[in-house]
């Protein structure tokens, strides 16, 4: 390790600039000032060095000492990281209370994961055996759902000389290979590197949310990205959470990046007692979540998604399904925004840094499904969903647009929509899925063989609504024509029955796609009997007038289990009272 | 404050430019020290270090720097940094926006100190809020609750009510039966006509008792504004989690406060961000909205309730936006409702508590909240659809059921949202929801068969 050392030239808001420090190497971590506290290098211009600071620079004096060791801003990986809340460099928020109370005060030490903590480990490979990176040790059950694969760390590999078993702790090694190398129960890993895998995998299988629109209208497949735009008030933050409670994935790794304390007290007190639909545990037994909020340091706002999806890819290495949530990735540019300003560096669109599009474009792609390193075939992947809160909801602005080139799914939310209490607020003509064509296949075979047909009606009924809706903004609705009439009703309800969806409901918020493809099912249903009958010249009064449409209009009512019975019978309802309607 | 005797003198003032005075060669000062600046005439004033580069010393100056010469004036470093003097004394006091009496009435020994920036609070400290606040008016109580510990802006426009809205709400305002409830004005850049309509209202309902009014008027130094919030927020921490108050701060006109730091990052020769605001505004509005909240094992709690004056009735302006974004919702006040003569005109549909939820129910308020709400809700933005059809196909074009919704908004804005002085209790404002409800057709509103 080399150490270097300086003194404090001068301060600006979380950057301080250095004199002295020669051969200090970019992006390492520094000590700063006599209360110690932890700077990165982000310039150097010849003999001056600028870092930015992760804590609150007040009372930072010039002339103070800053030293810095050469090792890059690094993660802790290891058991202990589920049900941990960490904070945007991986500082434990928990353990930091029981040191200083009830706010964060400045250059308090603490380790991120508890190197003293005894795990019970189950070794699976045995003294003589050859490993290369990647290879799983043994497992430890860190959570009563997740077990931990303990792991080869990238860059060992050798032939086994011992290999502990039992109680292991982060305190001394728990496998020697030849040639005198180490494994440990921890390993560091720098925030700003991808970790490696064997190869990245096409996009196959959709990423499982429960939410109607998304999982039928929307998709994203698994290993994909997912934007979540919207101004205030849309919903961007329910959207999150509610794919942190109900995702089919294995680990969620949830960043609230420069957002609301009082909503992340609500995750914490509520993911310990909501049940994981899986496996009914407590959600909080798969859940890692790093938090800065807005009045947190701005730096480390900045390191904290970077921190985030460091421990997403971790998990990915070990064979599991990790959905990595940022809520909000603008908060994040703002951070860089910030940082670059106080660097007095030329601005590029809206005072944005010009690199502000590489960097974004540095995160997404660490999102996939890949073959994971070791000798065994695993695959683990990474998707993000990354909420975006565009000034003035407008999606022009440089950050919508930069992540609307790396992402594949688009959820925009409309403020029309919320202010009507129409939940998730997704306004689904201008959202946009570039995975269906890739998970076609997938929804053949194991929704129904039909489903990629009526979702493709659902998009026309939709379309035709926003068209009717239009013209009766000019003609009044007496005056369209009567089959006109009707698909403006029959939409109206798919918006209401099956687009609206209620994340507080207990029965709503997750929805099988069995129910999801029923649920269609019976829309169209509906629609065909429908026009059947005023074909047969039923009024159209009399039609719209069926108590029938308000049973469909309740059937998100019904749990997933046993639905399509319920939508059977359903079916045979709507054909059997339409078909009794009298003609004019 | 124990000053550090080798602190030394600097006669070193290189340029003044607006509120700042860049000094040189101060060697030791320290980011965000206090300093003393002693004009020739044997005046004093207080100055701030925001920047420091090499021996350069950027300071901003908090009475302004008018009358402050480059040879004579000399600069003092203190040692400590930015503190407010906290005391239960401050009660039924009105002081300036640094914390200095300005009632005429002796000063105040403080019990002791505090920093005025605070510190954020440890988000696996904070409580989760769950308590509901009755601040009597139905368009908030029944539809937008607030909630024990919450921030809810009210977005006002120029001429609108949003004083006198903010000023009910502080009367009527009540926690449970039994538990100490405080209130902290904090009035940046307000007319002189504003303060004395604050005072005189604050006395005249005896709601003074339990106020601490900090109050910088618009002819008070610019950053001074950049203070007023501070210390109001760290004297509420202080009432809140050391004395186990419930602490309502009303901070009134954000947009005065926003166009300080404006002026000031302009003085600094920053890059502008958007309308030339300073790029960091988000940072700096969230360490101030932020500060209410909850902590675990606490008994007091800081509800804020901002209020701004969105420029041009611009939502999308970037004081009402950034709010938005760190705020846990927001109250809209309409111009149209206000010239229909609707009071409170609160314009419902733009508005939410995001935190609503976890306020209301049984036990809290009443068992099927959510649903007069909703309703309320989706019939109303039903009724302002009809509204805006009419003005196209005229009245007679409507169907019987349109006629219906649109007389439901118009009784809903009437009666509902305009309930003028009145103080109801959240049972009344619940009621008199059903009884509007009642008018629209039952089939229509499927949640309500529940």
């Amino acid at each position: 390790m080399k150490e270097t050392r300086g003194k404090i030239f001068g301060v600006a808001g979380p950057t301080v600039m250095v004199k002295g420090m020669t051969g200090a190497i970019m992006n390492t971590v520094c000590l700063v000032g006599r209360h110690g506290l932890l700077g990165e290098i982000i310039r150097i211009k010849e003999d001056m060095v600028t870092l930015q600071v992760y804590e609150d620079t007040v009372g930072i004096s010039v002339g103070e000492d800053v030293i810095s060791y050469g090792i890059p801003l690094s993660v802790t990986l290891g058991p202990g990281l589920l049900t941990g809340l960490f904070d945007g460099i991986q500082r434990p928020l928990d353990k930091i209370r029981e040191t200083a109370g009830g706010f964060l005060t400045r250059g308090v030490k603490v380790e991120a994961l508890d190197l003293d903590r005894t795990w019970d480990f189950t070794p699976i490979r045995k003294k003589g055996d050859t490993v290369a990176p990647g290879d799983v040790l043994g497992t430890i059950e860190e959570t009563e759902r997740i077990t931990h694969r303990v792991m080869v760390p990238p860059g060992l590999g050798g032939v086994i000389k011992e290999i502990k078993s039992g109680k292991v702790s982060g305190a001394e090694y728990i496998c020697m290979l030849e040639r005198g190398k180490f494994i440990e129960l921890y390993q560091e890993w720098p925030v700003r590197r991808p970790r490696p895998f064997k190869a990245k995998l096409p996009p196959e299988e959709p990423f499982i949310t429960g939410q109607r629109v998304f999982d039928t209208l929307l998709p994203v497949a698994e290993g994909g990205t997912a934007i979540v735009p919207g101004g205030f008030g849309t919903g961007k933050t329910v959207v999150e959470q509610t794919i942190a409670k109900f995702s089919r994935s294995d680990i969620v790794v949830y960043v609230g990046c420069g957002e609301r304390g009082n909503e992340m007290s609500e995750i914490l007190s509520d993911f310990p007692k909501l049940k994981d639909p899986t496996s009914g545990l407590p959600l909080s037994l798969r859940t890692v979540i790093v938090v800065n909020t807005s009045n947190m340091p701005v730096a480390a706002r900045e390191a904290s998604i970077f921190t985030g999806i460091t421990i997403a890819e971790y998990f990915r290495d070990m064979g599991y399904s990790v959905a990595m949530l940022a809520d909000s990735i603008s908060r994040w540019a703002e951070a860089l925004r910030e940082i670059s300003s106080r660097l007095e560096e030329m601005p590029g669109e809206e005072g944005f840094p010009p690199y502000l599009a590489t960097q974004l474009g540095m995160f997404y792609e660490r999102s996939g499904k890949v073959m994971c390193l070791g000798s065994e075939d695993r695959t683990g992947s990474v998707t993000v969903i990354s909420a975006v809160s565009p000034p003035g909801g407008d999606f022009s602005e440089p950050v919508t647009q930069a992540s609307l080139r790396f992402a594949g799914t688009l959820w925009a939310l409309d403020p029309d929509l919320a202010y009507r209490r129409h939940f998730p607020a997704v306004n689904w003509l201008a959202s946009f899925s570039l995975f269906h064509a890739e998970l076609d296949d997938w929804f053949g075979r194991e929704v129904a063989e039909d489903m990629v047909r009526l979702r493709g009606r659902l998009y026309s009924l939709l379309q035709r609504q926003t068209e009717l809706k239009d013209i009766i903004q000019i003609i009044g609705v007496e005056a369209l024509q009567e089959s006109d009439r009707l698909a403006l009703e029959v939409a109206n309800l798919a918006t209401d029955a099956f687009l609206k969806q209620s994340a507080f409901s207990e029965v709503d918020a997750f929805n099988t796609y069995e129910k999801q493809y029923w649920m269609l099912k019976t829309i169209f249903a509906y629609l065909e009997s429908a026009e059947a009958a005023l074909k047969r010249g039923v009024f159209i009064e009399t039609i719209l007038d069926s108590p029938v449409k308000g049973r469909l209009a309740r059937m998100k009512e019904e749990p997933n289990e046993g639905f399509s019975g319920k939508a059977r019978a359903l079916i045979g309802e709507v054909e059997s009272e339409f078909s009794m309607l009298e003609e004019k | 404050m124990a000053l550090d005797l080798i602190k030394r003198q600097y006669r070193t003032l290189q340029t003044i430019s607006g509120p700042l005075i860049f000094v040189d060669r101060m060697k030791g000062g320290s980011l965000g020290e206090m300093c003393v600046v002693d004009l020739p005439e044997g005046e004093r004033r207080t100055g701030q270090v925001l920047q420091l580069m090499g021996e350069r010393a950027v300071i901003q100056v908090l009475e302004g720097t008018s009358g402050i010469d480059s040879e004579a004036s000399s600069v003092l470093p203190t040692g400590e940094t930015a503190k407010v003097g906290v005391s239960m004394d401050l009660f039924g006091r009105v002081l300036n926006g640094f914390g200095e009496p300005i009632d005429g009435l002796p000063p105040i020994v403080p019990d002791e100190y505090k920093e005025i920036n605070g510190l954020p609070m440890n988000p696996a400290a904070r409580e989760k809020p769950d308590f509901f606040v009755q601040t009597g008016i139905s368009a908030i109580d029944g539809l937008n609750t607030l909630v024990r510990g919450q921030k809810l802006p009210i977005f006002s426009g120029a001429g609108l009510p949003a004083k006198e809205l903010a000023l009910q709400i502080v009367r009527q305002a009540r926690v449970a039966e039994a538990e100490e409830f405080a209130v902290i004005l904090g009035a940046m850049g307000i007319t002189s006509r504003e303060s004395f309509f604050f005072r005189r209202s604050l006395e005249e309902t005896g709601a003074l008792e339990r106020t601490i009014a900090f109050i910088n008027q618009v002819n008070d130094p610019t950053i001074e504004r950049l203070f007023t919030p501070r210390i109001a927020l760290t004297v509420a921490e202080y009432l809140a989690f050391e004395r186990g108050f419930h602490v309502m701060v009303v901070l009134t006109d954000m947009t005065s406060y926003c166009e300080s730091l404006r002026e000031i990052g302009s003085a600094r020769e920053e890059i502008p961000g958007r309308r030339s605001y300073p790029g960091y505004m988000y940072t700096d509005l969230a360490t101030l909205y932020e500060r209410a909240g909850r902590l675990k094992g606490g008994k007091g709690s800081v509800t804020l309730m901002p209020i701004l004056t969105m420029p041009d009735d611009d939502i999308t302006h970037p004081i009402p936006d950034l709010t938005g974004y760190i705020t846990e919702g927001q109250i809209v006040l309409s111009r149209a409702l206000h010239r229909k003569g609707i009071y409170p005109p609160i314009d419902v549909l733009p508005c939410l508590s995001r935190l609503m939820n976890l306020g209301i129910g049984a036990g809290k308020t009443r068992d099927g909240h959510r649903t007069i709400a909703d309703q309320l809700y989706s019939a109303y933005a039903r009724g302002i659809d009809v509204r805006r059809l009419v003005t196209i196909v005229g009245e007679e074009g409507l169907s019987d059921l349109d006629r219906r919704y649109l007389a439901f908004s118009d009784e809903f804005e009437r009666r509902f949202v305009g309930q003028g002085r009145e103080d109801r209790s959240i049972d009344e404002t619940l009621d008199l929801g059903i009884e509007l409800l009642n008018t629209v057709p039952e089939r229509e509103a499927v949640a309500r068969r529940r």
